[in-house]
């Protein structure tokens, strides 16, 4: 109760008096969500006629989808992450040290990746069903098989790569965790599975929701896959009324019951989370010991653990390599090479960027609890689940009227796609800096904050080295996802860059999907590296805990 | 636009000031045709003219979006797309520079352009149904009306209604047999669909080699590529499967277009025309249409061999390709009220 009063009285003071980090990040966070807001604005504007025609005939289907989906991906990427995050941290069995970063490798593979090459494979005229059909003599009709181009089998491929966000996060929020807590449950007489459900897993709360909703927003921002899968979605719905029916108000206003929808997720997990908090009380920690598993025990941790590894990675790299030796034609390695090398770049200036951001923005908020910046942070953390292609739109809206307006001309440019890149993924960076920020308790700011440490000192002599693990995290995450982005590279880029997405897209969406093969390769290819540093980064802090 | 934005983006322009050079030595393309033969053909051009062609390619209604965001200083001068539907919504936007040009004018048929010169096909394609040879006759079939005969219930393949092409095939419907009579076909279409609408062209004629339907509705030169490929699998599903080109002796199988106009914002607007002039030309009409298996829009130049004896079927000239723009958003409203994907 105290704590709110407190919060209460520094937000009147930051508003009254403002400190330059906390306008800094105020700007920043305004710029970010500028795009968004003005999508969103057209909310209220006449569709001529658009709007009734969509609730009258498509309309409940987009609800109904792209909420089956949230709660499948949720539910699936909840279970599966949290489920392998405790068997790597707290159990040990055969092949542990190897799943412990394997887990991370779904990560790579982007979801419209996944939908190409599982319809390629279970769709009725793919390579699993034809041999079915080849092997029983068995014809149309003949027999069941679940449909791969489904809302079902969208969930069960989103979660497969999607649950690493969950894996991530989950997992250090486990190794934070002090031993000495869960042996305070042990000695309490609480069995290791009992103590799991009854303490670690309330204490790792906001980190596994923080997943399952970056998770969440990725699917509902999500374009290409579903489309594949020809589920209609918010997002299809969107992107239709703004294009081919030409229409920006009928599709804002699918964006705003689109954003309403997620704003209820967000406003459901912090009702339900009540007014718990979640620092730790104690630095001290002692190593974990982690809980052998032999046997049958052994064997199903291990099943656990591999089964989303290969169907989220082994078996879409699979599919692509047969693809690409079987009928990839000759590869030009010196294009690819040049491709892989502009992916590789625009990624990395857009991590740079966008974890700035993320720092900027999550910490201004730790000092500055004042409504605007709130708000402010609150529509960067919406650009995640906007689709691409509308997020570009937005975008060219903005830098055009900038540009008219002062002579400029950003739009076209590099600036042009990191900006763009920035309003679609720098929810990301704040979420992952945000859940950081979380777990560091405020007494230290307070008495950095009393030993004479302004805001800016406080960061970076207290709050950077704690932070270290999280800002890494964010960039990485960034980086990967940058690489696999579509849609807003497509529309946003300067003239003659072409990027590995785009060079898949300019294949498969003229259905030469074996000639896409290679480039997509390389996008997993691309991501993996900076998917295996996460994995070490996060192993280094817990042995530096240990030490 | 709030004032801390405008100084940020200030700030990040002033970092990143690059203006767009005028020098008259290049032409600057947005396009949503993505062959390798196109970009040969820019190269073929640059070689011949000295003049370099930058290029951007996106979806046609992500490059319309783009072109009217930047406004007047879009550095677009050639918008090249594919489908009267994105072609008309381009004019309708006010984007295109009408060109009088008597030598494209002879060169490009009546109904392939637009009648005040907004924009000029480039290739044509036809829009065709294709059979199971082990389930159709092909004296079974006869127009795109027919498909919604009762009889082939549970057997039709048939993509989505956002699709473009199918969008136009509808709109062409619209033009010639009106609303009401439209939508009770689209109607029947719906009942006969043998699955959910799904995936490209290419997919619905492989679902017909699998088993999947009898019938499929696909573009000409999906078909072509598959005649032509190395690969022993494409070409066991040209063994399966027939193309049949409908309403002969009637108006003709539908066509649609791929086209390009000026952009009235444009600053290289000669070079432009030069480009568009040289993408008419015989030898590039050649290339264009060979390289993606269409149809040349300039009469007299020859296809690939492959397609060429699907010339001497009767196609839809009677409908002009601005009257299938025009009619998009209504087939579009339509597909929606008969419940197609």
């Amino acid at each position: 109760m105290s704590g709110r009063t407190t919060d209460r009285a520094r937000g009147a003071g930051a508003v009254a008096n403002p400190s330059p980090w906390s306008v800094a990040a105020l700007l920043i966070a305004a710029s970010v969500a500028l795009p968004v807001a003005l999508v969103v604005a057209h909310v209220g504007a006449d569709s001529e006629g658009i709007w009734p025609h969509l609730v009258d005939t498509v309309l409940a289907e987009y609800v109904v989808n792209s909420a089956l989906l949230l709660v499948g991906v949720g539910v699936g990427t909840a279970a599966v992450g949290v489920t392998t995050a405790w068997l790597v941290t707290m159990c040990s069995f055969p092949g542990r040290r190897v799943w412990t970063w394997a887990l991370l490798l779904p990560l790579a593979m982007p979801t419209y990746l996944m939908a190409y090459t599982y319809t390629d494979l279970l769709q009725f005229s793919g390579a699993v069903q034809s041999a079915l059909r080849d092997g029983f003599g068995w014809g149309r009709g003949d027999y069941w098989f679940p449909e791969i181009r489904s809302v079902g089998g969208a969930i069960v491929t989103f979660s497969l790569v999607l649950y690493p966000y969950v894996y991530l996060l989950a997992r250090a929020a486990f190794l934070e965790q002090s031993l000495c807590v869960l042996e305070v449950g042990r000695t309490l007489g609480r069995g290791p599975w009992r103590s799991f459900l009854s303490i670690a897993l309330p204490l790792a709360r906001p980190a596994v929701a923080a997943g399952v909703a970056l998770a969440m927003m990725e699917t509902l921002g999500d374009y290409g896959a579903v489309d594949h899968f020809a589920v209609n979605t918010f997002t299809t719905g969107i992107y239709r009324s703004w294009t081919a029916l030409a229409s920006p108000e009928a599709a804002a206003k699918l964006a705003g019951l689109m954003v309403l929808l997620v704003g209820a997720i967000l406003a459901f997990e912090r009702v339900a989370r009540g007014r718990a908090r979640y620092h730790h009380t104690t630095g001290r920690r002692r190593p974990l010991r982690p809980i052998p598993l032999r046997g049958v025990r052994g064997v199903a941790a291990t099943i656990a653990c591999a089964v989303p590894v290969l169907l989220g990675f082994a078996v879409p790299t699979g599919v692509l390599l047969h693809l690409a030796i079987d009928r990839g034609g000759a590869a030009r390695g010196g294009e690819l090479a040049r491709l892989a090398g502009n992916s590789f770049f625009i990624a990395a200036a857009a991590s740079v960027v966008i974890v700035g951001i993320g720092v900027l923005v999550g910490y201004g908020r730790r000092i500055d609890r004042g409504w605007p910046l709130r708000i402010c942070a609150r529509l960067v953390s919406l650009g995640y689940a906007v689709p691409g292609s509308v997020i570009a739109v937005g975008v060219l809206f903005t830098l055009g009227a900038f540009d008219r307006t002062f002579g400029t001309f950003v739009g076209g440019t590099m600036v042009a796609l990191l900006f763009a890149y920035a309003v679609r993924f720098s929810s990301l960076s704040l979420q992952t800096v945000d859940a950081g920020l979380a777990r560091i308790h405020p007494s230290l700011d307070a008495a950095a904050r009393t030993l004479g440490r302004g805001p800016g000192r406080v960061m970076f002599e207290v709050h950077a080295p704690l932070l270290r693990g999280s800002v890494l995290t964010a960039a990485l995450l960034v980086f990967v996802d940058v690489v696999k982005e579509l849609p807003a590279t497509m529309i946003v880029r300067p003239f003659d860059l072409e990027t590995l997405a785009v060079s898949v897209h300019r294949y498969a969406s003229d259905e030469r999907l074996a000639q896409s093969a290679l480039p997509a390769l390389l996008i997993v290819a691309v991501g993996i590296g900076p998917v295996v540093l996460l994995s070490r980064a996060i192993d280094r802090s817990r042995i530096e805990d240990a030490t | 636009m709030s004032c801390p934005s405008l100084l940020l983006f200030a700030a990040l322009s002033l970092a990143a000031a690059d203006p767009v050079d005028d020098v008259s030595g290049e032409v600057n393309v947005y396009s949503s045709r993505h062959y390798d033969t196109d970009r040969e053909l820019y190269r073929a051009f640059e070689e011949e003219t000295g003049i370099a062609v930058r290029l951007v390619e996106a979806s046609g209604d992500a490059l319309l979006a783009r072109i009217r965001s930047e406004g007047a200083n879009s550095p677009c001068d050639l918008y090249v797309t594919v489908d009267a539907g994105r072609l008309h919504a381009a004019e309708a936007a006010g984007l295109f520079e009408p060109l009088r040009s008597e030598r494209l004018e002879g060169r490009v048929p009546e109904h392939l352009r637009h009648s005040q010169g907004h924009w000029f096909a480039l290739t044509k394609r036809a829009r065709c149904i294709f059979y199971a040879r082990s389930a159709v006759r092909p004296e079974e079939l006869s127009t795109y009306e027919a498909l919604a005969d009762p009889k082939w219930k549970g057997r039709v393949l048939i993509r989505s209604s956002s699709n473009v092409y199918n969008q136009s095939l509808v709109g062409s419907l619209l033009a010639r047999v009106g609303e009401e009579a439209t939508e009770e076909w689209a109607r029947g279409l719906v009942a006969n669909l043998a699955r959910k609408p799904q995936g490209g062209d290419t997919d619905q004629i492989r679902a017909v080699a699998a088993g999947e339907g009898d019938l499929a509705v696909a573009n000409s030169y999906y078909y072509a590529k598959l005649m032509k490929s190395d690969d022993p699998a494409d070409r066991e599903v040209v063994e399966k499967v027939g193309i049949f080109f409908p309403n002969q002796g009637g108006r003709g199988t539908h066509v649609n277009v791929s086209g390009a106009g000026i952009v009235k914002t444009a600053k290289n607007e000669e070079n432009a025309r030069r480009l568009l002039e040289f993408l008419l030309s015989d030898a590039s009409q050649r290339m264009l249409a060979r390289g993606n298996n269409e149809f040349p829009v300039v009469p007299g130049v020859e296809p690939d061999d492959v397609v060429k004896p699907w010339l001497e079927f009767e196609f839809d000239t009677e409908t002009p390709v601005e009257e299938l723009g025009r009619r998009n958003k209504q087939a579009i409203l339509l597909m929606d009220r008969v419940g197609w994907r």
